[in-house]
């Protein structure tokens, strides 16, 4: 059923971002980091500034994004992309630095990181996929894995008595007086994409303003982690995951909201 | 009249997740019946006509494989 009359470049309204390169995702179907992955090609060419951004993409899911978006990246050591962030920024001041990091990168591996650079509000943007699991590894537990959740090292479900509750570092950093904009956002319906991208759009704007750290949490799903079909893991998402990790921003213009 | 869209979808880079099919407000989004792509996937198809353009299907997919377009008001 498609209609040739309506086929036309004058009717175009969407389509992939020019940034994006020919290279299929190598997620996996319905993963929320091509969501994303699109989102940042998308928000890099309306700004127009795909000649100065840098990238740092570290290890786990996220690593791969380098063969996806045709912009500057920085391969990091695992959970030291906000490190590596930092000595790029401060060289090159007038270029637009950001990370793209998972949960088993930014809040388990590279927590020291994270929060001395949030800490020290280096002006760069920080974007965290959280899908409560170490999804690139085989789906082990997570600092981020929820109360009673399966993984294959919890395969009974995360008890909180052995492995402490799930760690909020989005919370933990908003704190911090480095931090200029954090914001939780998901990409499981149109809506959610849409404000994911004005936060996107929000962030790397202030990376002009010279004021402190951006961070985006882009609470995400795994579905061959859970073990779900990817409509039933944005489901389960929605009514598990935004308990613990509730949408919305947490600190607006360094001004902490609630 | 009513807003007339169409979605050309790119088969062999869907990847069959469904996520477009329950974001369509118009439910004109279907997998194609018993057929799969080059890596093996079923892959959507425009199933009536109804799509407006919405672009709803497009943003959440998340390997963009639709394109959309909507007639321009006379």
């Amino acid at each position: 059923m498609e209609s040739t009359d309506i086929i036309k470049p004058e009717n175009l309204v969407y389509k992939r971002s020019r940034l994006m390169t020919e290279q299929p995702l190598s997620y996996c179907p319905g993963c929320g980091h091509g969501t994303v992955t699109n989102l940042i090609a998308e928000v890099i060419e309306e700004l127009g500034i795909e000649s100065e951004v840098i990238g740092i993409a570290p290890v786990g899911c996220a690593v791969t994004v380098y063969d996806f978006i045709a912009i500057d990246w920085i391969g990091a050591a695992h959970g030291r992309a906000t490190a590596v962030a930092t000595a790029v920024k401060r060289v090159l001041p007038d270029r637009y630095v950001f990370t793209y990091q998972g949960d088993g990168d930014l809040a388990a591996i590279g927590t020291a990181e994270t929060i001395h650079a949030c800490n020290r509000g280096e002006n760069i943007t920080i974007i965290f996929v959280n899908n409560g699991i170490y999804g690139m590894t085989g789906g082990q537990m997570a600092p981020t894995t929820l109360e009673g959740m399966k993984t294959s090292t919890c395969p009974y479900g995360r008890d909180v008595n052995m492995q402490g509750p799930p760690i909020d570092i989005t919370r933990m950093i908003a704190v911090l007086s480095g931090t200029y904009y954090v914001t939780r956002q998901a990409v499981h319906t149109p809506a959610a994409v849409r404000k994911t991208k004005k936060a996107l759009l929000k962030a790397f704007e202030l990376q002009k303003t010279n004021k402190g750290v951006s961070f985006i949490e882009i609470v995400s799903n795994c579905n061959s982690g859970w073990k779900m079909s990817p409509v039933d893991a944005n489901r389960w998402m929605e009514e598990k995951m935004f308990k613990i990790y509730p949408l919305g921003d947490i600190k607006v213009d360094g001004k902490m909201l609630v | 009249m009513a807003i007339e869209g169409t979605v050309v979808v790119e088969i062999d880079r869907c990847k069959g997740c469904g996520l477009c099919i329950e974001a369509c407000p118009q439910h004109v989004l279907d997998f194609a019946d018993s057929k799969v792509n080059i890596k093996g996937y079923r892959y959507v198809v425009l199933t009536s006509a109804g799509c407006t353009g919405c672009t709803n299907c497009a943003i959440v997919c998340p390997d963009r494989v639709l394109t959309i377009y909507r007639k321009k008001e006379a």
